[in-house]
């Protein structure tokens, strides 16, 4: 399980995130070395033993009824939005 | 009056009830006290006049003999929890400006309880932190200093502001939340009383997530009673939250018996390395279980034998879930945009800005956890080992009610010390802490002594079973009276 | 019935298998409780929750759990009592999360059939791998602003059911055949109304081809078809443009590819090298969603009787020919007006004029069955008025499109037309002997041999009649007339 500047870039285009050419080595390095400190967990004998994902996972999943409780708040949904135009959220436009 | 910022909530609940001060007394203390301490940065947005309007609205309901349980109490509220109308960043530069339009279920609880919230604490961005040195508005400092150095010490983190401020008298209490250690290190670190309760106790809805199979809200108090009371405030069924429990919350201040007699208080041996742990610290540690064992308790040792592999699985967990969780911060609905020529550059130039180095960071790391090939030996991994490490906290509590343990590994420590510098050591802070956060457990820091070599407080962490939250503040209770350590904060300003 | 596309160097066998998406019928989202309805204002029906908000969570549903575990029983599948909700990593504008909430190795419903009828009376098994349950998607809308895209979440979080097909189908046919039936198995469970122009049924098709008996060719995914028939149409395109390529010595790639329905033409939207890792994992928000067994199997009792089993009972109860039960039960408003019409009446009958005048008559109107003029109570009145002779099958005809125009019941529109049957001997004899009265000349010419003058004789006394002579007795009694 090696990582290159390759590897980095694809991570980086998967995170939406930039980084720089003259950064690629440095956290080719970070994600190596973590990769590499964590590596030490297959040192643990984990046969049959289940994933797992919460500690609470055995609660019963609470549900709600199907009733309209929250919506028409488009003006709070939109407060915050850094450019909206008639209600709408608006993104650079994107070409199909 | 100059004096109300040292108070204890139990006993500034005590004065408000007995008209000894008004709330907005209580509170104009506080805001006058955040004046003087601006050089900790331990608040990044303050909200004077909603504090004053809603100290004057608890007078009238005490008056009214309608007061809730912390009625008036001043609280700082970590920057983590969505407040109405009140700027809410997780320190962070990618939520410049969110200004949430609802409130997070665990800081409307503490409104529903009375309390008056002064403002909103730093933090490490998003929670990623042990040292509170990733905010975007800047580190915090600790108003402890080592004896005879002048150097800025940092408060721990990531709910360093929350520390800072309850320690040096800036609030008489505050939120806090902990993924892997995120109260209970700063509480040690600042030396007041730090609990992250049960995962599930508290609802999460509201809070900024970090990871959501470990998030969980806590309180940062001076004394364990005054724990008591908020946690009791804070805690309970959120049908918002699907991963909160619907145990009913008792009431914690009667769990205070002060009381230890026949506790069984495991110590575990892993948590005792040749390497890795202060001697004071280790000192602290073994003297109190000696006292404890003079009071009555059983000190037992046990064993939780995959304890070393706790960090690495917490480090694989968190950043995974993280780099979801992080994914909505996009330009698109709230927080910064940077302007792009396509939507795709928009989202990058967005967080490459928005984020700092840290962040972006774990972002990465959990990426890559999560892709084909790393998902399997990475993820799934760690999620097998976090269920060992649940089955041998369980295996323990078969023959322990509590575990006694170090909090941090050493003493508060300087922002510029070369250990700041290195990502995985900085990890290595949370050795103590992150094995019960992966079992979610109830955890509380309880400020035990002080190092002879600096003289910086040690905190010491007691974990209990699941929702057993009144034991492990009992104990806690029994070391806070009989560590001598002082309950009043220590005013940078001077008295 | 085997399809099979005859290429330059041989036959060619295709491979389809569909991932349906159902909007599911629910009044609130699948994690939130803003409203599903269409048609509303822009992000009017949408939450925190659905927008992505920082410290918001998801709580589900139960009711779109319950569609999705009554769809299953539909389905003919596995209802699994744990399944597991993980999350889908992907960032686009129209997903506010950076994530869609979605099942993955645990899904809620697992290995169904369902059985299709194909056009030579033959009948498919397709399986179904699975259904499980997720988040629509936003909605972008390009056309308003030069340089900007607007984003529209009222979809986002409605509850969708994707239904992945095994790829058990080879022809364009037996696609649109599946099609149909799932449509009407949803329909008829209520779990989502099925309309693919509206965009609360969509269709992906993985086609690919490959010599009969060899194994799976390479495959393409054509996304987002919405209509059946050109589910039908991209496959066989796509099947033909595979083949083509692979004669001329090209190679398939899997790619993700888009069907013009102008030009009748699939192409590439992404190829695999460019596909995105999803990064699936369960969500740490959710918990595993473990079903009340009691509830499931009160569902269970509770389902409505589906297609194939109404089928079944219309041919044994009714003695219906398996293509006209096929015909009423494909959908449920059609079955149920059946039902209505033929309780107690001639069924056989009924379902003619439902499949013949009541079928072509709403078509015309452009109306739905449930919408139609004529109740199912004045058809079956009708029948049994043909039956029982009080009007003739011609005016009946008359009948039934006056009780269209009208809407009034059939011996109401008889009595006030006066279009009842004659069936009084002495009236008829009139008639008869009028119509005789008047032309002598063919009466000796009937008389002198030429027999096939009786048909000439019945139309016009019949016209005389206005048509509701009774046509046996007139007949009768029209032949005894002229044999003198």
């Amino acid at each position: 399980m090696s990582i290159d500047k390759d590897a980095v870039k694809r991570l980086a285009n998967l995170s939406r995130l930039r980084i720089p050419e003259e950064n690629l080595d440095e956290m080719v390095g970070e994600i190596t070395k973590i990769i590499g400190w964590v590596e030490q967990l297959q040192d643990v004998n984990t046969d049959g033993v289940a994933p797992m994902n919460s500690v609470v996972e055995d609660m019963k999943l609470p549900e709600r009824e199907d009733v309209i409780t929250d919506g028409n708040i488009r003006d709070q949904v939109l407060a915050n939005a850094p450019e909206q135009m008639d209600g709408y959220f608006l993104v650079p436009k994107v070409v199909e | 009056m100059t004096d109300l910022v040292e108070l204890t909530v139990a006993e500034a609940l005590d004065g408000l009830a007995k008209k000894e001060f008004s709330a907005v007394e209580l509170t104009e203390a506080h805001i006058k006290e955040m004046d003087r301490a601006r050089e900790l940065n331990a608040y990044v947005t303050e909200t004077p006049e909603l504090a004053l309007e809603r100290a004057k609205a608890s007078d009238e309901r005490r008056a009214k003999g309608t007061a809730g349980k912390m009625d008036g109490i001043p609280v700082g509220m970590k920057d983590l929890y969505c407040t109405k109308g009140v700027r809410t960043t997780a320190c962070s530069h990618i939520l410049d400006n969110f200004v949430p339009p609802y409130e997070s279920t665990v800081s409307q609880k503490l409104e529903d309880a009375g309390t008056v919230m002064l403002g909103k604490t730093n933090m490490d961005e998003f929670a990623m932190g042990t040292a509170n040195l990733t905010s975007y508005f800047g580190p915090v400092r600790n108003p402890y200093k080592r004896k005879g150095d002048d150097s800025f010490l940092v408060p721990g983190g990531s709910s360093g502001g929350s520390a800072a401020a309850v320690a040096s008298g800036l609030c008489m209490a505050a939120t806090g939340s902990d993924t892997g250690g995120s109260i209970r290190t700063p509480a040690s670190f600042c030396g007041i009383v730090g609990c992250k309760p049960t995962y599930g106790r508290c609802s999460r809805w509201g809070m900024i997530a970090f990871a959501s199979s470990l998030d969980q809200a806590g309180t940062m108090t001076r004394t364990v009673r005054d724990t008591a009371i908020m946690l009791e405030a804070m805690a309970g069924f959120d049908p918002k939250d699907s991963t909160c429990a619907n145990v009913p919350v008792p009431c914690y201040e009667k769990a205070l018996t002060g009381d230890v007699k026949g506790l069984r208080i495991g110590i575990p041996r892993e948590y005792n390395p040749d390497k890795g742990l202060h001697s004071d610290v280790r000192h602290v540690w073994e003297a109190t279980a000696e006292k404890l064992k003079a009071a009555g308790a059983e000190i037992v040792e046990i064993s939780l034998p995959s304890t070393m592999y706790a960090l690495p699985t917490y480090y694989l967990i968190a950043p995974a879930e993280a780099s979801s969780n992080l994914a909505r911060y996009d330009g698109v609905r709230f927080g910064l945009r940077v302007d792009g020529n396509s939507l795709d550059e928009m989202y990058v130039n967005t967080r490459t800005e928005g984020f700092g180095k840290e962040v972006k960071r774990r972002i990465m790391i959990g990426t890559c956890i999560l892709l084909e090939g790393y998902y399997e030996t990475c993820y799934l991994k760690a999620q097998k080992v976090r269920r060992l490490l649940c089955r041998e906290f369980e295996e323990a509590y078969k023959k322990v009610d509590v575990i006694l343990a170090p909090a941090a590994p050493e003493t508060a420590f300087g922002k510029d010390d070369d250990s700041t510098k290195d990502p995985l050591v900085m990890q290595l802070y949370d050795v103590f802490t992150v094995p019960s956060s992966l079992a979610g457990l109830p955890a509380v820091s309880v400020p035990a002594g002080t190092s002879d070599e600096n003289g910086l407080p040690i905190g010491l962490q007691v974990i209990g079973r699941p929702f057993d939250e009144e034991t492990i503040l009992r104990t806690a209770g029994v070391i806070e009276s009989m560590s001598g350590m002082s309950v009043r904060p220590l005013r940078v300003g001077g008295k | 019935m085997s399809y099979i596309i005859k290429g330059e160097t041989g036959d060619w066998e295709i491979v389809v298998g569909l991932e349906v998406h159902c909007e599911v019928i629910s009044k609130a989202k699948l994690f939130s409780g803003a409203a599903t309805a269409f048609g509303a204002e822009a992000n009017t029906q949408v939450s925190f929750i659905d927008a992505g908000f920082p410290g918001m969570l998801p709580v589900i549903n139960h009711e779109c759990v319950r569609q999705a575990i009554r769809t299953g029983f539909g389905l003919n599948a596995t209802i699994n009592k744990k399944s597991i909700f993980a999350r889908k990593n992907y960032y686009y504008a129209d997903l506010p999360n950076g994530y869609q909430i979605s099942q993955s190795d645990m899904p809620i419903i697992s290995d169904g059939y369902i059985d299709v009828d194909l056009e030579d009376g033959s009948t498919r098994r397709i399986g179904i791998e699975r259904l499980h349950l997720e988040q629509d998607a936003g909605k972008l809308m390009h056309d308003q602003h030069p340089t900007k895209s607007f984003v529209d979440l009222n979809r986002a979080g409605v509850a969708l059911m994707e239904i992945v097909s095994r790829p058990d189908i080879r022809s364009p046919e037996e696609a649109g055949a599946y099609l149909r039936k799932l449509r009407s198995i949803v329909r008829y469970i209520g779990s989502c109304d099925g309309n693919m122009d509206e965009g609360s049924m969509r269709c992906d098709a993985n086609v690919s081809v490959r010599r009969p008996g060899e194994p799976f060719g390479t495959r393409a995914e054509i996304k987002n078809v919405n209509s059946i028939r050109f589910v039908m149409q991209a496959i066989e395109y796509e099947a033909m443009r595979q083949v083509e390529l692979l004669e001329s010595g090209g190679r398939v790639v899997q790619e993700t590819r888009k069907f013009d329905s102008v030009k009748g033409e699939t192409k590439s939207m992404r190829s695999k090298e460019t596909a995105m890792d999803y990064r699936y994992f369960y969500d740490p928000d959710l918990i595993p969603l473990v079903l009340d067994d009691e509830e499931v199997e009160r569902l269970k009792r509770e389902m409505p009787e589906l297609p194939d089993a109404k089928k079944k009972r219309f041919m044994e109860d009714f003695g219906l020919p398996a293509y006209d039960a096929g015909q009423l039960v494909a959908e449920k408003e059609t079955a149920a007006y059946f039902e209505k019409a033929a309780a107690g009446h001639d069924a056989k009958k009924v379902a003619n004029w439902i499949m013949g005048d009541l079928f072509a008559t709403l078509n015309r109107l452009g109306k739905k069955i449930t919408e139609s003029p004529v109740s199912p109570e004045n058809l079956g009145k009708m029948v049994d008025l043909i039956n029982d002779g009080t009007i003739s099958s011609r005016i009946a005809k008359d009948v039934f499109q006056f009780m269209v125009e009208e809407g009034k019941s059939p011996d109401l529109i008889i009595e006030e037309k006066g279009l009842k049957q004659v069936t009084d001997t002495s009236a008829i004899e009139k008639i008869i002997d009028e119509v005789m009265a008047a032309n002598p000349d063919k009466v000796a010419e009937y008389r002198a041999g030429k027999d096939k003058l009786i048909g000439w004789f019945v139309g016009q006394t019949m016209r005389a009649s206005q048509g509701k002579a009774n046509p046996g007795m007139l007949n009768e009694l029209l032949k005894k007339k002229l044999a003198g």
